[in-house]
This record gives structure tokens, sequence and C-alpha cells, in this order.
């Protein structure tokens, strides 16, 4: 074969790969973002009879607004929680030598991936039950920062491990004081790293069902990734309209948090210290 | 502005690594003192453990003669300038040289003047609202500096403060270092590993191996007598000719040539295994016989610039001679090296030879004066 038809050949072959894969992703995408507006929501991607209708019986719906804002909460305490406890974490671990450190943290985050995972369901409810946080958001946020906090210090130990210690000596010389450093100095540093486990974490609680599921009887508590589930018809088909309108307004938090995150703390800073 | 009294001072780190050992050592106030040393010589160690960031584990620092010892850093009182000047980068430049000031809970709109001012005396002008990392290692040199200054403290440790700059820099750097410490009277301590460094800025030297001081004294007096075949290596961007004699009446024969004995080792028994040590700046060069040099055959010719260093191998052993523009000897040559009179050390088990009477060096507690060597 002449190499340019091989070449071309080639070219077809990779841009056909490319398209197949990319339809793939699209499509869904697709059908978020044209279903919602469809007078007659379906299940394939098509272009939309336009209408708003949908929205109103979302509006209609008395749980679906009240669940985003059960999400939003159960994400912003869990969310809190884990920075704050992660950042102390692995601050205190990447600079006090501890004996058998390296093997606690792979263990620990061995044992998360089961703690918020199908496996430990049974005793993490009889855990929730005797201390009284069943139906309760503090239970589900405890729980979701127990399972959390293992791989989120692992990442934000990443950051603190990157920090010169020359910066915290800096200021100690100057006479700050421990909180003072960490304030001061090693949270403005790494910054990027805490936006950066935020928004990680704020995802896996907006995505995560079982848990609030499991641990939360009142519907009025429920989370979106809850309520959804619950968007059938009395003949107990899927109902589209709700479905596809509430998947989109679920989808875009986590979207604008992303693009808001990436430009405000998606950059770090270079120098101050000489290498 | 404080004097400086660290006695006994030991250090071991966890894991049994001695870095200081029971070390005397005092710096006057108002003087500029350099810690040098190969790395691994518990140099910076020593200036972490005046600084306050690290315990020591047995031992006294004072400050104007008040025990430190057991004081956290921030109380000391200390500046301090970090080898990789530590500059916050989340921080513009007058809110890094205004961070002592504000740990010390003072008004902001004091804190910027006093920065500004600081900044102004270090030639930053118009840097302030800039970014560490938009600065150049020398600008960056400064900030550190002005940050350490602006709380005036007692004392003013820097760490390999120019070892981050390039050469060119460099140079200009240490100028610009001395003149502001002379101008700043304030006790100043600089750890390095580079003895032409410390030659150039320190008012004393103390040179430093395995977590003790090998020779303390002015640059003069570690240059041209260094106390120690240790001191003698290291001191000197041309390493001193350190050449195995022996004591034959009153004179030293080594490498084939035959010294005069230096008045101050008359002592010495004939017979008696010594080292000669002389300086490649103390050797004058011929292309003719004289007595009492070193005669041998120029094997390498190095320029310097305005100098050239030659070796001459004499008798299997290589002599490095320091010799004049235009001067230079073809490799090849044969040629002699003759010792400048009083120029040539003697050292009896790596310690330098002195007339009886003299105080000899190597014992740990030192006056700080430094007159033990002259």
């Amino acid at each position: 074969m002449n190499p340019v038809v091989r070449e071309a050949l080639r070219r077809i072959g990779l841009a056909t790969f490319v398209s197949a894969v990319l339809g793939f992703f699209a499509l869904p995408l697709l059908w978020l973002a044209f279903t919602p507006f469809d007078a007659n929501p379906g299940i394939a991607a098509s272009l939309p009879d336009f209408t708003l209708h949908n929205f109103k019986i979302l509006m209609d719906n008395p749980y679906a607004l009240e669940s985003m804002r059960n999400s939003v909460l159960l994400a912003a305490g869990t969310a809190l929680l884990v920075v704050v406890c992660a950042a102390l974490a692995a601050y205190a671990l990447s600079r006090v030598r501890v004996p058998g450190r390296d093997a606690l943290l792979y263990v620990l985050l061995l044992l998360s991936s089961i703690i918020t995972g199908t496996a430990a369901m049974v005793p993490i409810f009889l855990l929730a039950f005797n201390l009284h946080l069943i139906d309760s958001r503090l239970g589900v946020v405890l729980v979701l920062t127990g399972g959390l906090l293992p791989a989120a210090i692992f990442l934000l130990k990443d950051f603190t491990d990157a920090t010169p210690t020359s910066y915290e000596e800096a200021a100690r010389v100057f006479g700050a004081s421990p909180l003072q450093i960490l304030r001061h100095v090693v949270v403005p540093v790494i910054r990027p790293g805490l936006a950066t486990v935020g928004v990680w974490t704020v995802a896996q609680v907006w995505g995560d069902f079982l848990m609030p599921f499991l641990l939360l009887r009142n519907p009025d508590k429920a989370p979106a990734s809850v309520i959804m589930y619950t968007f059938y018809t009395e003949g107990g088909q899927p109902d589209l309209p709700l479905i596809s309108t509430f998947s989109l307004l679920y989808s875009l938090p986590v979207v604008v948090m992303y693009l808001f995150v990436s430009r405000r703390y998606g950059f770090r800073f270079h120098g101050g210290i000489k290498r | 502005m404080a004097a400086i009294t660290i006695s006994e001072l030991t250090k071991v780190y966890p894991g049994g690594v001695r870095a200081l050992d029971a070390l005397d050592l005092d710096v006057a106030d108002g003087e500029f003192f350099a810690l040098l040393g190969p790395s691994g010589c518990g140099k910076t160690t020593l200036l972490r453990t005046v600084a306050g960031l690290e315990a020591a584990t047995s031992g006294t620092v004072a400050l104007g003669g008040a025990d430190v010892t057991r004081l956290p850093p921030g109380r000391r009182d200390v500046g301090m300038v970090f080898q990789d000047y530590a500059l916050f980068p989340h921080m513009s430049v007058l809110d890094n040289i205004a961070y002592p000031l504000k740990i010390k809970k003072r008004s902001k709109a004091d804190r910027h003047a006093r920065a500004a001012e600081a900044a102004d005396y270090l030639g930053l002008e118009g840097l302030g609202k800039r970014r560490p990392g938009e600065l150049s290692g020398g600008q960056q040199q400064r900030v550190a500096l002005a940050r350490a200054l602006v709380a005036e403290p007692r004392i003013f440790l820097l760490d390999e403060p120019l070892s981050n700059l390039d050469a060119r820099l460099r140079l200009e750097a240490r100028t610009f270092l001395k003149r502001l410490q002379k101008e700043l009277a304030v006790t100043t301590v600089f750890v390095t590993h580079d003895q032409a460094e410390a030659l150039a800025l320190a008012d004393r030297i103390a040179v430093m191996d395995k977590g003790r001081i090998r020779q303390l004294g002015t640059p003069t007096e570690v240059f041209r007598r260094p106390a120690n075949l240790f001191v003698a290596s290291f001191i000197g961007s041309t390493p001193m000719n350190l050449l195995p004699g022996r004591v034959e009446g009153d004179h030293v024969v080594a490498a084939g040539a035959s010294l005069p004995l230096p008045d101050e080792a008359r002592a010495l028994a004939a017979g008696e295994e010594i080292v000669c040590g002389v300086r490649p700046e103390y050797l004058d060069y011929g292309d003719r016989p004289v007595d009492g040099a070193f005669a041998g055959r120029v094997s390498v010719v190095e320029h310097l610039g305005g100098s050239a260093l030659v070796t001459l191998d004499v008798e299997g052993e290589p002599v490095h001679v320091v010799v004049g523009e235009g001067r230079e000897p073809a490799p090849g040559d044969e040629g002699w090296a003759l010792p400048r009179p009083g120029r040539v050390l003697l050292y009896r088990d790596g310690e330098l030879v002195t007339a009886p009477g003299a105080s000899e060096v190597p014992e740990p507690r030192m006056a700080p004066t430094g007159k033990e060597n002259a």
C-alpha cells in the first residue's frame, strides 16, 4: 500500500474512533441539556419542542427544592469538617515524626473505602442508631467525614510536605505562635490544596446516595441524590419531566463550583523560596 | 545589640549524631562573625541553636549576658535570614517586611511606615507592592534582610547568605552586606562553606569540623597561620602546599629542599617527622637554581586572571606556586619555588608548631579577642 493511502486510512480510523468515544460521552450530556426543555421528554436525545413547563412541574414538587437545600447543608457541613480536620492532621503528620506514619496513612486510606461503602452498612447503621444519630443531618455529616478524611489527609499531606519548613521557622523566629503560623503562613501557602480538598469533598457528598438513604428517615431531610430516586409516576414509570429538569438543576452547582474554584485557586504561588 | 556567649554547647540529634560537641564561643558586640566549615561540620546547627530553632542537648547560649537557652526563638530578639530566604509567597514585599511588626502587634500605619523605611534603606524603592516571586534573587535577599532587621533585633543570623546568588551578584551582595553590617553595627553571625566569603566578610572566623571549632581568629590569622592541617587545607582558594618532611639540625628537609628551621620551631628535635606547609602565594618562582627552593619540572599552568597557578613536580610531590602575570613558565620547564622568609609553617601531629610560651590553639575554650593565634 502506498504511504499516502495508509496515512489517510490511519487518519480516518482515528477520527472515527475519536468520534465514537466523543459521542458516547456527549449523548447523555445532550440529553441533559435538551430534555428538560422538551414538551414530550423521552429517553432519547433529540432537539426539543421548546417549553419551560417541566420546570413548573419541578417547582410544584414539594421535595425537589427542599432536597437541594439539604444537599447543600450536608455538602457544606462535611466539606468544612473535612477541610479543617484534614488540614490540621496533614500539617501535623508532615511536621512531626511519628513512627509508622506512612503505614498508618495507608491503612486508614484502605479502611476508609470500606467505611463509606456497602460492606459497613449494617454496623454503621447500628452505631448511628445507638448514638441517636438516625434521621439527623449531623450523623450523615459525621459518617461521611469519617469516610472522606483519610483520602483528604492524603491529598493535603502532599501540599504540606511540599511547603518548606523555613517559612514556619522564619515566622517562629519573629515570634509567631503555632496557630499564628498556621493562619498567616501555612494556610495561605496550601490554599490551593484546601480548595481542591473542599471541592472534592462537596462533589463526593453531592453524589453520595447510600449514607443519606440509610441514615435519614424523614423525606424532608433527604438530599437531592435520594429524592431523585422517588421520582416515579403512579404507574411506576420514571417521571421523565421531573427527572430531566431535576438532573439539570442537580448537576449545575457542581459545574459552577468547579469553574469558580479553578478560576479563583487554579494557580499556585511561586517564588519566595530560592531553589 | 548584644554579645553572644556560648559555653559547653552540645547538640545530639535523635539517632546519635553529635552535631555540636561541648562547644565554647564568644562573639563580641557588633562583631561580624563567620562560622566556616565543610558541610556536616555543625555550623548550621550552631546557628539554629543560637536562633532557638534547635534545642540544645546541654550547655548554654547567652545573648547580652542573659541566658536564653530555654527561650523560644520568638523571645530571643534575633533576626534571621534563611538560606532560601523563606519570603512568604502570598504576601507583598511590604507585608513580608512588616510581618515581624505585625506579630509584635504594632499598628498597621506604624508597621507599614517602618517597613517602607527599611525597604528604602535596602534599595527596594518601588517594589513594595510586588510579590516575592516577581523579584530577582538579589532583591529577594534584600527583602529577607529588611524583614530580619525591621524589628531591630539584638543579633543578626545569616544562613549561607550568598549561596543562592549567581557569581556576579554574589560579589555585589558581599560588598553590600559588609557595608550594611558596618553601618548597623549589629552583632552578626553568618554560616558559610565558602572560605573566600568568610575571609572577605568576617571580622573573625571560627573554622569548624565535626562539631568543634578547629581555629578561631581574624581572616588574616586564619589565612596566614592555620593552626592545624585541617584549617590549612580548608582555607585558601588555592590549597596550601603540605609536604612531609624531617627536621635535620637547624634545617627542615621536605621534597628535596632544605629550608631554614623557623624560629618558633627551634624546640623540635632532629629527626622529627613534620609536615611543611607553605601557601602558593608565599612562594616565589624562578627559573634559576636557588638555595632552599623547591626544584622541579612544571607540569600544569592554570591561568587565574591576574596571575597563574603553576604546578611543579617536585620529587613526585606536586608543589603549587602562584606566578605573576607575564612571567608564566611553559609546561616542561625547570623551575624553582622559593618560600618567602617567615612564611613556612611546620605541623607536628597535625598541629602547628609554635614557639614555647605562645598559647596553643586547639583547646576548645577560647577568649573573645582571638589573640591566641598571634
